[in-house]
């Protein structure tokens, strides 16, 4: 079973999708390590070194994403996380800005997988799939 | 007919307590200097010939159980993965069983580390990491390095349960002692220490008790069936909780500062009081103890007084000391009495320090998280600001008229607003020193130690 671990950044207290995203994942055969709400980039890779997880599912609603994403893939390489998939879905940045220039920047960030508001989880589960295999 | 008899051998005394079992009452205590060096029961042969001598009458002994904290304790070394994760619950696993955490390691060992490990005197090795599923590579890297390392102590494997069998060939194959057990974070945040502190206590008694000379006393007093702070531990939880219909003091912490480190316990869940409080780490365990190895009067005094410099220590003194020099004379001479009212301050200062500073440590911490929402809070360790009783012992707290002045340092600050110290709590001293006799009491008679530690304390 592989593990993903799943969590809101920053100074986020959306609870909601978060839970589906547990609820979703772990329907789907995943092992999942939910940190929940105001989690640290610490936090996310803390939990991804103990629990040896394949991939970090970061939310975030509240529309200051980008900022606490930062170096979040730098972060995870100087912990040794260095094969370690991210994928970050919600609100992830201010205001309304067009998509495609925003994937474009958190993939530059290091980011595997970028989702724009109103994805449905499933799609992130066919690319978990892709990503790390059956 | 029948007195039960608690023992603790202590690093500097050997500590008598005779219960006598129908009357329901402590007879009477004695203490006399221990004597690991020649023979252990000479000191625990004086003590018992004092406290026949004061109790003349007392009623034939039936039962002796003792307890031990002589010849440095038990000493063990925690390893784990991530610090604040697998590495603390590993650490907080040895100190509940009673143990002071000498070496804590993260990671991969690396020969330097191995090194550290050769030099230093260890009883027992807490070898953790990885969650159950979780990473098993960094574990087996450890007990490969231990392994290969040939230090001769016994190593107790509480990580990862899918490397375990790797973990069993490697140590089988090394001829080293080893022991698996639960692991000490089986899930992200969730501590299980239960199994892990059966083993260690385990060993204590079988292994470490003789090692340390100790063992000698059994002819006497019967097994020797654990370390001294888990006696300590076991009596407050006791004092807290109650036992059946016997009702407990609810959320206590029992503070105790010696000659070497200062002890705290604390009985509570200390879960956040408010919605707006959002609880972060590793799960608190229900009965806590942290123990602070540069926080003591004596062999730690030098150590003490580097933490706060001259004009800190203003704070907690109203003299003015050449502190630099009155630590070192403690530091060099432990057995060292005050013999002026300046040298007095001076003691009661270091205290002071000791409580401060161990609460400062112990206790949990908020932090401010600024959302969108309004203000939150991180809370990271545990919320004891409605701890109800805060109970001093160790020599320098009993001894002293103004213990209840000196405990009171750990009440909440203005200077330290953001650690969830006691608000407002009731002070009690252990002044017949019985805390570890009770613990060890309630093992058989919970229901009397309960009882007797609540007419006892003061």
């Amino acid at each position: 079973m592989k593990t993903i671990v799943i969590g809101v950044i920053g100074a986020d207290v959306h609870a909601v999708g978060n839970k589906i995203i547990e609820h979703v994942l772990t329907e789907h055969g995943y092992n999942v390590v939910n940190i929940g709400v105001l989690s640290t980039q610490e936090d996310f890779i803390n939990a991804a070194i103990e629990t040896n997880a394949k991939a970090i599912l970061v939310s975030s609603l509240y529309g200051h994403g980008e900022m606490d994403c930062k170096y979040l893939r730098e972060n995870c390489e100087e912990a040794g996380l260095s094969k370690i998939k991210l994928y970050v879905g919600g609100n992830i940045v201010v205001g309304k800005q067009d998509f495609k220039e925003v994937e474009q920047r958190f993939k530059k960030m290091g980011f595997d997988r970028v989702y724009p508001p109103g994805t449905n989880i499933e799609d992130a589960i066919t690319h978990l799939r892709e990503d790390l295999g059956e | 007919m029948s007195v039960h008899l608690l023992v603790d051998f202590g690093s500097t005394y050997t500590k008598l307590t005779a219960v006598d079992l129908e009357e329901e009452r402590i007879v009477g205590t004695s203490k006399a200097m221990t004597t690991v060096k020649t023979n252990v029961l000479d000191g625990f042969n004086n003590a018992l010939e004092k406290l026949k001598n004061a109790n003349p009458n007392m009623k034939e002994i039936t039962a002796i159980s003792a307890c031990s904290s002589a010849a440095g304790g038990l000493k063990m070394v925690a390893i784990g993965l991530v610090e604040e994760l697998t590495v603390e619950a590993a650490k907080r696993a040895c100190l509940g069983a009673g143990a002071l955490v000498n070496l804590v390691f993260s990671h991969h060992l690396s020969r330097k580390e191995i090194k550290q490990l050769k030099a230093a005197e260890i009883d027992i090795i807490l070898l953790a990491g990885g969650t159950d599923g979780g990473n098993q590579e960094c574990i087996l890297h450890n007990a490969k390095k231990l392994a290969d390392a040939k230090l001769n102590v016994p190593i107790i494997v509480a990580g990862n349960k899918d490397a375990q069998d790797e973990i069993e060939e490697i140590f089988t194959k090394s001829g080293d002692e080893f022991y698996i057990v639960d692991n000490v974070m089986p899930k992200l945040k969730q501590l299980n220490v239960k199994e892990a502190k059966e083993v260690i206590r385990q060993i204590f008694i079988t292994k470490i008790i003789e090692a340390k000379g100790i063992k000698k006393a059994e002819e006497q007093t019967g097994e020797i069936i654990m370390p001294t702070p888990e006696a300590v531990l076991i009596a407050a939880e006791l004092l807290a909780k109650g036992h059946e219909d016997v009702e407990g003091f609810g959320e206590l912490m029992v503070i105790d500062i010696g000659g070497a480190t200062t002890d705290v316990h604390t009985i509570g869940a200390g879960f956040p009081k408010r919605s707006e409080v959002i609880f972060k780490g590793l799960q608190e365990p229900f009965a806590k103890r942290t123990v602070e190895g540069d926080l003591g009067m004596r062999y730690s005094a030098n150590a003490l007084v580097s933490l706060v410099s001259p004009y800190e220590f203003k704070q907690y003194s109203s003299y003015e000391h050449d502190i630099s020099a009155a630590a070192k004379k403690r530091h060099d001479n432990v057995d060292y009495l005050p013999e002026s009212e300046e040298e007095r301050e001076f003691d009661r200062a270091l205290a002071r320090i000791c409580c401060d500073y161990s609460m400062s440590r112990h206790v949990g911490q908020v932090e401010v998280v600024y959302t969108p929402l309004g203000n939150m809070y991180y809370q990271t360790g545990k919320d004891l600001t409605d701890i109800r009783y805060v109970i001093g012992t160790g020599g320098v707290l009993i001894n002293n008229e103004d213990a209840k002045e000196i405990l009171r340092e750990v009440n909440q600050k203005s200077n330290k607003k953001l650690e969830l110290r006691p608000s407002d709590p009731e002070f009690l001293i252990d002044q017949k020193y019985i805390l570890s006799a009770m613990g060890l009491l309630g093992q058989k008679y919970p229901k009397l130690a309960i009882k007797l530690m609540k007419e006892n304390l003061e």
